[in-house]
């Protein structure tokens, strides 16, 4: 029996019932009207998360995502590229936290694999395909080229990922082209979510489609700018991070 | 461990929506109620501040407001013979993990049905005759009228402070509003919101092509307005965050604002959080309901007993429910006999998209339901003679969506996903980039049912929840008719690329992109008990202190989202139980 938490207020309610059971205090709570004004447990503060270190991909890892990204979202005259804007420390956080432990999937077997419409049956995690999907592709790729991705020229690097989303260039074991897909979700929620996440820096991404970021009120221009063009510096939930 | 709370009068089971409804109707009339809900206490200025509410990646993207798969999910399968598998992630059915259910994390299209969606049989019957309906469809009246519900509508819309522009009141047409609406009593709670450029577009294209486009009824204050409660609601300020995020801003109607500020003030209410509810128990004769067991979140096992249980969980949850605790008789597809699980249904959606030129669109300022419509397609509204089906649907010019992760994929055909070419394509597309949603009828198919899954069970190795659904030849021909309307409006608008989609002509899948989250259905109120688990006032037809909620009880869907039709039918049947039952406990339809 954990008693991780305690009833608020000291109700009546924590007393023993008239039944030879007992009315045990649990993680549950029992919120009891007229007593107080409630208030949920608050959610940890916000903070921006710390790019100096990587807390679950290697070097070696990192380096070769870096790599891919940059090709999915180039530096060129419309902002920095992927790995420039943090993308790869964002992946690399996602990978450490719920995200990449599948936290809240329904992992129960049996694992059968079904119709595409019943969706995806596997119960890898994110942390799992990126470190199982990483050394694939490497062999994929020296199996092509004899070299590592890293060592391609832009062409190339090019033409191969186009083999992997495609799915014409196959994996050992995973599906290339659902890895594909993966890189494809994480490089882009990296490069658009905020800030505070470790990519997107300096809103480059919010920039390159006039998004205004964290902004909650727009009652002044729903009127006045419709239709037209809106040039705003973005907001990130922490300032300017 | 096991515990037993002390009694109550009334437990109810979940307290999203039609729960705190219930709650507040029934504390008010003096009872003792207890609720039960599987997720935490949540309030605005804790959970949902502006401060950190806009954030697209825990919202949207993550989801982390919605129950997790891992807590309880559902199989899937298009047909019998078919083997269900679970849906193992997140995936389009929204179920709220918190005080106040999936109406903290709505959209907030707040829609009273037509009159002829609470009688679809009737009508259908009248008009066309039983050879307008495609074989194996099943069509019956719920047993209440649009009439009877008026009043409970024009209650729900002032708790909940909607927004809108009325159509009709008092059977007078009013401009501006939609025609083809039942007539109210009064008008919207709260003018309708300004417009989005894209509704602007819309409404313009819809009247040049003689249809008659008006604002959706939403959640979305549009003044600042003292609720039937005395609830303070604020005006929105069309940031954005509204479906999958709670509201900062005290401007979207959910029961965390319209209603638990009130209940909290009443000592005979309580509510257990982080509690979830395995079983509705009843006398060994089947006869009463006892009481609900409950599993805490350390794992004990706990028993509220009760005079009256109220089930308002999440649609398929009541059918659940119900099935765990062997009550009422399960639907069996192969004879067509039984009840629970039967009449299921989801809603039919087709898509216009386009892309303009040279527009700014600015979809950021949106609201969930910032949307203009035609319901010139919608249920009953046009002659089917010849068409094949029943039933069509609203269709609308959708603001919705203007938060760039979502939007990254939206490109004009031809597109490239990635690289510089996506940089260019996506810089154009998002802020040309608008949709028309053909939000369509459902009516239910001898093959489509919910039962219990053989194989694959809950965190408490319970058997999950089965659903065996595919869309019917009727969503098919709808689908397609709405989706051809869809274009006709996009070309319209002036667009320079547009395509259309009807989701029912693929196999249903609950990870369609765009799709609907509505399911109806299973447990549904009727006038024959062969044929509904319960009767007019949502009360069993076997167990009369036993009342299931929600639109559960709906046996078909209407081309609208269900909130307030759930709220409504709540209301009705809340005052069924203090006005009739209470008096007289028993059967309130006796045949």
């Amino acid at each position: 029996m954990k008693r991780r938490d305690v009833i608020k207020g000291g109700l009546v309610l924590m007393a023993t019932s008239t039944l030879a059971s007992i009315y045990k205090p649990a993680y549950s709570k029992t919120y009891v009207g007229g007593t107080g004004a409630w208030r949920a447990t608050p959610p940890p503060p916000l903070s921006v998360v710390d790019g100096s270190r990587l807390v679950y991909l290697t070097p070696d890892e990192a380096k070769l995502v870096g790599a891919i990204f940059d090709v999915l979202i180039p530096a060129d005259e419309l902002g920095m590229g992927a790995t420039e804007a943090g993308c790869v420390t964002f992946l690399d956080h996602q990978l450490a936290g719920p995200y990449g432990t599948a936290a809240k999937d329904y992992k129960l077997g049996p694992v059968v694999e079904g119709l595409p419409q019943q969706g995806p049956q596997g119960i890898m995690t994110p942390a799992e395909i990126y470190r199982k999907g990483l050394v694939e592709f490497e062999h994929a790729v020296h199996a092509k080229f004899d070299k590592s991705f890293t060592e391609l020229s832009e062409e190339q690097k090019i033409t191969f990922l186009y083999g992997i989303e495609s799915g014409a260039i196959a994996f050992e074991t995973l599906k290339s082209d659902q890895f594909f897909v993966l890189l494809l979700q994480n490089v882009r929620e990296g490069y658009l979510a905020d800030p505070m996440y470790g990519g997107n820096r300096d809103m480059v991404g919010w920039k390159l489609v006039g998004f205004p970021g964290a902004i909650y009120d727009y009652r002044d221009w729903i009127v006045s700018k419709r239709g037209k063009k809106i040039d705003v510096n973005p907001v990130s939930l922490l300032g300017r991070a | 461990m096991n515990y037993k709370r002390p009694k109550a009068d009334v437990v109810i089971v979940g307290l999203g929506w039609s729960g705190s409804t219930m709650a507040e109707e029934l504390t008010r009339a003096g009872l003792k109620v207890v609720a039960i809900e599987r997720g935490a206490w949540r309030d605005t200025s804790t959970s949902f501040p502006t401060t950190r509410d806009p954030d697209e990646l825990s919202g949207s993207v993550r989801k982390d407001i919605l129950q997790a798969p891992v807590t309880e999910t559902y199989t899937v399968r298009n047909k019998v013979g078919q083997t269900a598998l679970p849906m193992r992630k997140y995936h389009n059915l929204t179920l709220g993990n918190n005080v106040g259910g999936a109406g903290t994390h709505w959209a907030g299209a707040s829609w009273r049905w037509l009159p002829f969606d609470h009688q679809p049989y009737s009508h259908v019957m009248q008009r066309y005759g039983a050879g307008q309906l495609v074989d194996g469809l099943i069509l019956q009246d719920w047993g209440v009228t649009y009439d009877d519900l008026e009043p409970f509508y024009d209650r729900f819309e002032k708790i909940a402070g909607t927004s809108g522009t009325a159509g009709v009141i008092n059977g007078q047409r009013q401009p501006g509003g939609n025609p083809f609406e039942g007539s109210r009593t009064s008008p919207y709670p709260t003018p309708a919101l300004e417009r989005s450029r894209a509704n602007v577009l819309f409404a313009e294209a819809a009247t040049r092509l003689g249809y008659h486009p008006f604002p959706v009824p939403s959640a979305m204050i549009g003044a600042p307005y003292k609720n039937a409660l005395g609830l303070n609601l604020a005006p929105c300020t069309y940031c954005g965050y509204c479906q999958l995020y709670g509201c900062g801003n005290w401007s979207k109607s959910s029961p965390n604002i319209c209603i638990l500020p009130v209940l909290m003030q009443r000592p005979n209410f309580t509510v257990v959080t982080e509690c979830e509810v395995i079983r509705i128990n009843t006398t060994p004769d089947r006869k009463m309901a006892t009481g609900v067991t409950f599993v805490d979140s350390d794992g004990n096992t706990g028993e509220q007993p009760a005079d009256i249980v109220i089930t308002a969980t999440f649609t398929l949850d009541n059918t659940r429910l119900l099935l765990l605790s062997g009550i009422s008789t399960p639907y069996d597809v192969a004879s067509g006999q039984g009840v629970v699980g039967r009449a299921f249904t989801f809603q039919t959606l087709s898509w216009g998209f386009m892309f303009f030129e040279n527009e700014y669109l600015n979809p950021f300022m949106n609201t969930g339901a910032l949307a203009t419509q035609i319901d010139d397609f919608n249920g009953d509204n046009f002659d089917h003679t010849g068409l094949g089906f029943i039933g069509g649907a609203g269709i609308q010019s959708l603001s919705n969506q203007g938060l760039p992760i979502g939007m990254a994929g939206l490109l004009p055909q031809g597109s490239p996903q990635w690289g510089k070419g996506w940089k260019q394509a996506f810089r154009k597309g998002y802020q040309n980039y608008a949709q028309i949603q053909g939000q369509g009828t459902s009516f239910a198919h001898r093959e489509q049912f919910l039962d219990l899954d053989p194989t694959y069970k809950d965190r408490f190795g319970q058997p999950l929840l089965r659903i065996t659904f595919d869309y019917n030849e009727n969503d098919r021909r709808s689908g397609r008719f709405i989706r051809d309307k869809c274009v006709e409006i996009a070309r319209e608008m002036g667009a320079t690329q547009v395509g259309g989609d009807s989701f029912a002509d693929r196999p249903y899948s609950g990870y369609t992109p765009w799709d609907s989250s509505h399911v109806q259905g299973g447990v549904v109120m009727g006038e024959d008990p062969r044929t509904s688990v319960q009767n007019r006032f949502q009360q069993n037809w076997d167990i009369p202190n036993l009342f299931v909620i929600g639109a559960s009880s709906f046996p078909n869907n209407a081309g609208y989202n269900p909130t307030v039709a759930v709220g409504a039918t709540t209301l009705w049947t809340a005052k069924a139980i203090r006005d009739l039952y209470l008096k007289n406990p028993g059967p309130l339809v006796r045949l």
